[in-house]
């Protein structure tokens, strides 16, 4: 009873911490995005925190995190970035336009972008939303509405800036725009962060999110992107989570494909501490294609879950998920996938699986993929192991001479790379490879490049 | 809400159409459910004070339950106030001769290839007393007697052997393991009870097939198998015939017990009332089946033919607590025109070096759902354990639906997991070479979905494979356009 009880007070914690601050909210944004927090405070009220008794959260409480006491960011904050730190996060060989957020904020002293092809809109969801309305309208919150999700909803609530990016028709946007999110205060924070990407008809498109903190404390992140994928666009999405271990984080993703469009998302999962990856992804046009590649590296008290939902609305799509995790230690690791193919969405093919290898006997793995079929004429499957790294293989290597920690090593690189190797962009493919080694030699304390301990 | 109570008001008014009188049989008792009802069942079935006491337990814990909603499945509310829980054994109708019988259930019969006599019990059909089912099964008992095989109906246990009951009843499925099982702890009126002592290998294949129709069973079963050291038992239930059953919801309870390198082989093939081609009546089946691998290198296996019943809710589960032992399930679903089926299993790994396997072929045809719902937990004391789960499902037509919710969590680092699901159709390639030489679309289907469900009917016992092969292919008679 008590339980119930806890989840009620911490639940309306956080709508009566939205209405005394409603006019702050409402400062300063456009009413494109103040028209939607009544509906989504309310929709938040429905459900509240889910508990480990939500069926979709069932293997993440985040009642843990939501409850400890944190300041809200609720207006734009000084904080003070060294710039040149931040960039220490480039990727070598790979030429990126670089935009930095801080505490889910656009950072005031971000240099305008140079040199991008025209039309294209990249900055301050907020600023955006101001100054050219006509470019938000149409795509804020046109998926995140319709999750069931009371997360999404806060977020919609108390959403404020974010990153922003809008590619036009016919046009090739090839250098990659990375985006740095960094978490730093002296204090535990929440902060709320609402991204959106349009990218339009026959265009192209790849962005690189980058997640880190850059001071020790607890911190809780609520982000919501949602992604538009015009007809016949090809867009790649990168996310590298590598925070210090108290940082909390609930990321939603919403991708809706048009026709002939090609997704790739790939989220590897380094440090953090509870790290929960909402992904979905609309099939809204016939012969869509989407590759979605995860991977996760965990130790200490991890707890990293990635919860998926295909959505094949139109026939002739193909959907494909990769999902990998090592766990180590005391680790905790969940993954949901569920592919719903809807009624007359024939000759669709989706594939799902999901590897996982466990190291010690206190780490935990739970895992649920989901086939929901309602049309016939389909070829669907998912798969899914909890295992250890193969002896026999071992024995190979050791029988050539190679040392048991090293062909471990190998083995478990090879494991990973099956993920890895998928990324579009050669320079990141190196790049990650190099933090996945690093990370599983133990090598990697937080994100090296920018650890300040 | 309108057509609802429209249909009320038919249903009501055709009532006194006929001049309908509800003339109680003399023990029987009113609708509807509370303690005294229970206290009546129990003293109507002289039950001693223990049997009470666990019926009363479970109706306390069921009211705080709720109905359980997270099935893939539609459930019509279910008034439970407006249920007899005990009456004399209903009077099917009786029938003079077989030319009385409909048609179509004896056509049927013959596609099965049962035997004309056995047809009559089956229809109800009034049959003399050389070939009743319960002659036969006294011969049984005798065989069974001199092997110290207990093998008798649960109300009898009760009375002769009440500490066996008392030892066992419960011990697998608990009072307060799930709504639908709480209600058949609650008001369970007769079932059977199964007892194999130490060292016994029991003789013969034990079966409720011959109490078909020494009604009374009714809607509330109750199976309590036991298995002592080193014994063993293979168990059939069910029966391939249509069952023409007019109870809508049947809640039955199964529970295995096996000691030390016990092993028990429980086979079932379901085949209740689906309701008829637009959904209307069929039977709701909300079935708890589960076994305990209790002793060190024990062994249950499940098998199951599901065809029947609009709904069905079931997951014959094993909880593996002895180090060594093994639990298998082996399933074959099939829906058609309306049916809904959400089954599955559970396998729980306790003990060390525990094994489980989980065969699943799901068939769906015409408008139906068909979900496989299973969970794999290996416990951190678990060490070694294995699993390898596969769950195929097969859709006949573009209107049906074939879920899959596998769950799995792993505790510990030696166990291995494996699950792998595929959803597919029948490839008109495949159609098309067995066309091409000379076999119809119909047989064509009928032949390719039972090369699929082959490594499932393969577990049955040999009687029963034949006739859940034959069942196979008419369950999706008329599925196939």
């Amino acid at each position: 009873m008590t339980l119930t009880a806890n989840k009620i007070a911490l639940s309306e914690k956080y709508t009566e911490l939205f209405h005394a601050h409603r006019s702050m909210l409402d400062a300063g944004s456009s009413s494109l995005l103040n028209r939607m927090r009544d509906i989504a405070i309310k929709r938040f009220e429905k459900t509240g925190i889910p508990g480990f008794k939500n069926e979709n959260y069932k293997y993440t409480n985040l009642e843990r995190v939501f409850d400890k006491d944190y300041r809200h960011i609720l207006e734009y904050e000084q904080v003070d970035v060294d710039l040149n730190e931040a960039f220490r996060c480039d990727v070598p060989q790979l030429d990126t336009h670089v935009v930095l957020l801080v505490n889910g904020w656009y950072y005031a002293k971000n240099q305008p972008l140079q040199n991008l092809p025209k039309g294209v809109v990249v900055g301050s969801l907020k600023q955006v939303a101001n100054e050219q309305p006509e470019l938000v309208q149409e795509y804020l919150n046109r998926q995140a509405a319709l999750s069931d999700d009371p997360i999404v909803a806060l977020n919609t609530a108390f959403a404020q800036d974010g990153f922003f990016m809008h590619v036009p028709d016919h046009v090739v946007f090839e250098k990659p725009v990375q985006v740095i999110n960094i978490m730093r205060s002296q204090d535990a924070i929440f902060a709320t962060q609402r991204n959106l990407i349009v990218v339009g008809k026959n265009s192209q498109a790849k962005v690189i999110f980058c997640d880190h903190t850059m001071s020790s404390r607890d911190f809780l992140t609520n982000n919501v992107t949602e992604v538009f994928v015009g007809q016949d666009a090809v867009v790649d999405i990168y996310t590298v989570q590598n925070q210090n271990n108290q940082a909390n984080s609930v990321n939603s993703s919403f991708f809706k494909q048009e026709a002939n469009s090609n997704l790739l998302s790939s989220v590897a999962t380094l440090h953090g501490g509870l790290i929960r990856n909402n992904l979905k992804v609309e099939m809204a046009g016939e012969h869509a294609e989407a590759n979605l590649y995860g991977m996760s590296f965990t130790d200490k008290k991890q707890h990293v879950d990635n919860f998926t939902n295909i959505e094949h609305a139109q026939p002739n799509c193909l959907s494909n998920q990769v999902y990998k995790y090592v766990l180590d230690e005391d680790s905790v690791g969940a993954f949901a996938g569920r592919i719903h193919v809807v009624r007359d969405a024939q000759k669709t093919n989706a594939f799902q699986r999901n590897n996982n290898v466990l190291l010690t006997d206190s780490a935990k793995m739970n895992t649920k993929p989901q086939l929901i079929i309602d049309a016939d004429d389909v070829k669907c499957s998912h798969g899914a192991t909890i295992g250890q790294i193969d002896e026999e293989a071992l024995f190979y290597l050791r029988a050539r001479g190679i040392g048991e920690a090293d062909a471990r090593m190998m083995l478990m690189n090879a494991f990973a790379h099956e993920v890895v190797q998928n990324i579009r962009v050669e320079p990141l493919r190196d790049r990650i490879d190099e933090l996945v080694e690093k990370r599983l030699r133990g090598e990697l304390a937080y994100c090296h490049s920018c650890d300040r301990h | 809400m309108e057509e609802q109570d429209k249909i009320l008001q038919e249903v009501t008014s055709q009532e006194y159409k006929f001049g309908f009188v509800s003339d109680f049989e003399s023990d029987s008792i009113p609708k509807g459910l509370n303690e005294d009802v229970i206290r009546t069942i129990s003293a109507k079935k002289n039950e001693p004070e223990f049997m009470l006491q666990f019926r009363l337990d479970a109706y306390r814990k069921w009211l705080k339950m709720p109905i359980p909603d997270w099935a893939y499945l539609k459930i019509p509310p279910i008034d439970f106030q407006d249920i007899i829980y005990y009456s004399a054994p209903k009077k099917k109708p009786q029938y003079e001769s077989l030319d009385e019988v409909d048609p179509d259930l004896i056509e049927t019969f013959n596609k099965l290839g049962i035997p004309l006599e056995e047809q009559k019990v089956l229809a109800g059909v009034a049959v003399d007393a050389v070939i009743d089912s319960v002659s036969v099964k006294t011969t049984f008992k005798e065989t069974l007697a001199e092997k110290g095989v207990i093998f008798c109906s649960f109300s009898e246990a009760v009375k002769e052997h009440p500490d066996l009951v008392k030892k066992y009843l419960g011990m697998s499925v608990p009072t307060s393991d799930n709504f639908f099982a709480a209600l058949n702890s609650a008001v369970f009126s007769d079932g059977s009870f199964c007892y194999i002592p130490k060292g016994v290998r029991c003789p013969m294949e034990l079966s409720t097939y011959f109490r078909i129709n020494a009604a009374g069973t009714g809607q509330f079963e109750r199976t309590l198998i036991v298995a002592e050291d080193d014994s063993y038992v293979s168990y059939l239930e069910g029966c391939t015939a249509p069952m023409r059953d007019e109870n809508q919801l049947h809640a039955a309870v199964v529970e295995i017990i096996a000691m030390d390198r016990a092993e028990v082989k429980y086979s079932t093939v379901q085949n209740w009332y689906p309701g008829n081609k637009e959904g209307k009546g069929g039977v709701y089946n909300f079935v708890t089946k589960r076994g305990i691998c209790r002793g060190e290198s024990s062994k249950i296996s499940w098998t199951q033919v599901e065809t029947g019943s609009a709904i069905t809710w079931k997951y014959p589960s094993v909880i593996m607590m002895g180090d060594n032992s093994v639990g298998e399930f082996n399933s074959v679903a099939v829906t058609n025109n309306h049916q809904q089926a959400d089954t599955g299993t559970k396998m729980i790994h306790i003990g060390k070096n525990t094994k489980s396997t989980i065969v699943s072929k799901g068939i769906s045809a015409g408008l139906s759902d068909n979900s496989y719902r299973g969970l794999v937990k290996v416990l951190p004391g678990a060490v070694n354990s294995r699993n390898f789960s596969q769950c195929d499902s097969l859709l006949l037509g573009s209107t049906c639906g074939a879920h899959t919710f596998p769950y799995i969590e792993v505790g510990n680092k030696s166990s291995i997991v494996e699950h792998e699901a595929t959803t597919s159709k029948i490839g008109e390639d495949q159609i098309f070479y067995c066309n091409q030489r000379g076999i119809s679309t119909e047989d064509a289907i009928g032949m390719i979905v039972n090369g699929y469900a082959k490594e499932v009917l393969n577990k049955l016992p040999m009687e029963f494979a034949v006739e859940a092969q034959k069942l196979l292919a008419i369950s999706l008679e008329g599925s196939v356009g």
